[in-house]
């Protein structure tokens, strides 16, 4: 847990579409770059990531193999 | 609230406009707000109404008959919706929903219609939009119909977990996409029908690969 959607603050321009859509409130915009603040109600549903325009925000996955 | 002209200007439909013109058409446009969840056009119903989004994101989806969502596009501030349905007069194959807050410009059909006649430089700037929306569909068509999406990933999963030795680093939907030339939009759902073969477990952040075995078959290695 603890973990947030990365943000390039050099490819956001502060639009907040990602704002816009993200229904945990882990998002804000701060001086024209969007934020993230740890929130337990962030299930990575990705939609920041997919509404983003310019590719700013992400919500990368991590590749395992259960080990047994 | 004033209808915004410098708005109405980005938008595709209506470049290349002279004022006056851009001040005409702006008396048939009005404005309407919806918030998260809200349907602003319904799957196999007419469309009366054509939309700009203004501010916020938009969904277009359509549910399949157990319930699946797929989407087919996102539409961000300057797009349009309904287009289609309101030009064919037939009902809608899509739904669209508001992903969060929204504000839509947004005009009648028998307005637009009026407004076609009259500035034919609109009807042109409609063709384009519609087919670029052509291309983009016949990707997405080509990605459901010949490219075995979901045994796609697995493969690419497959691969990119390896031997499950050392770290490598994570990939979002959008790479995953990339690496196997498909949408997006085809990715989320090609990893839950994954996890409901049981190859794999979707945790917040992470996927699981539980059976390696299932993965192999549904990539077609054997
Ligand atoms: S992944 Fe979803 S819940 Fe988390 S920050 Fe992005 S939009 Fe909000
Ligand atoms: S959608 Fe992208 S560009 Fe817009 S505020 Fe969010 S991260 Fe920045």
């Amino acid at each position: 847990m603890g973990e947030m959607p990365i943000i390039d603050k050099a490819k956001c321009d502060g639009c907040g579409l990602c704002v816009s859509v993200c229904a945990c409130g882990a998002l804000k915009l701060v001086e024209k770059t969007v934020q993230a603040i740890e929130v337990d109600e962030c299930r990575w549903c990705t939609l920041c990531e997919l509404v983003c325009p310019n590719e700013a925000i992400s919500c990368p996955f991590e590749i395992i193999i259960e080990n047994d | 609230m004033a209808i915004k002209t410098d708005f109405l200007r980005s938008i595709p439909y209506f470049s290349g406009l002279s004022d006056s013109e851009i001040d005409t058409v702006g008396k048939y446009i009005f404005e309407k707000k919806a918030d998260r969840g809200e349907i602003l056009s319904f799957e196999s119903e007419p469309a009366d109404v054509l939309f700009f989004v203004t501010a916020g994101v938009v969904k277009i989806f359509k549910t399949s008959a157990d319930g699946k969502e797929q989407i087919f596009r996102i539409i961000r501030p300057g797009e349009s919706f309904n287009d289609v349905s309101i030009l064919s007069g037939m009902p809608n194959l899509i739904s669209a929903e508001a992903m969060g807050a929204v504000v839509l410009y947004a005009i009648k059909k028998k307005d637009l219609e009026v407004v076609l006649r009259e500035h034919p430089q609109i009807a042109m700037n409609i063709i384009q939009v519609l087919s670029r929306r052509v291309q983009e569909l016949v990707s997405l068509v080509e990605d459901f119909s010949f490219r075995h999406v979901t045994g796609r990933v697995a493969k690419m999963l497959l691969e990119y977990a390896g031997d499950g030795v050392g770290e490598k680093p994570r990939l979002t939907q959008q790479e995953m996409a990339s690496m196997i030339g498909t949408a997006r939009e085809m990715v989320g759902r090609s990893l839950k029908n994954l996890e409901a073969v049981g190859a794999i477990r979707l945790e917040r952040n992470r996927v699981v690969i539980t059976d390696q075995e299932v993965l192999r078959e549904t990539a077609g290695i054997t």
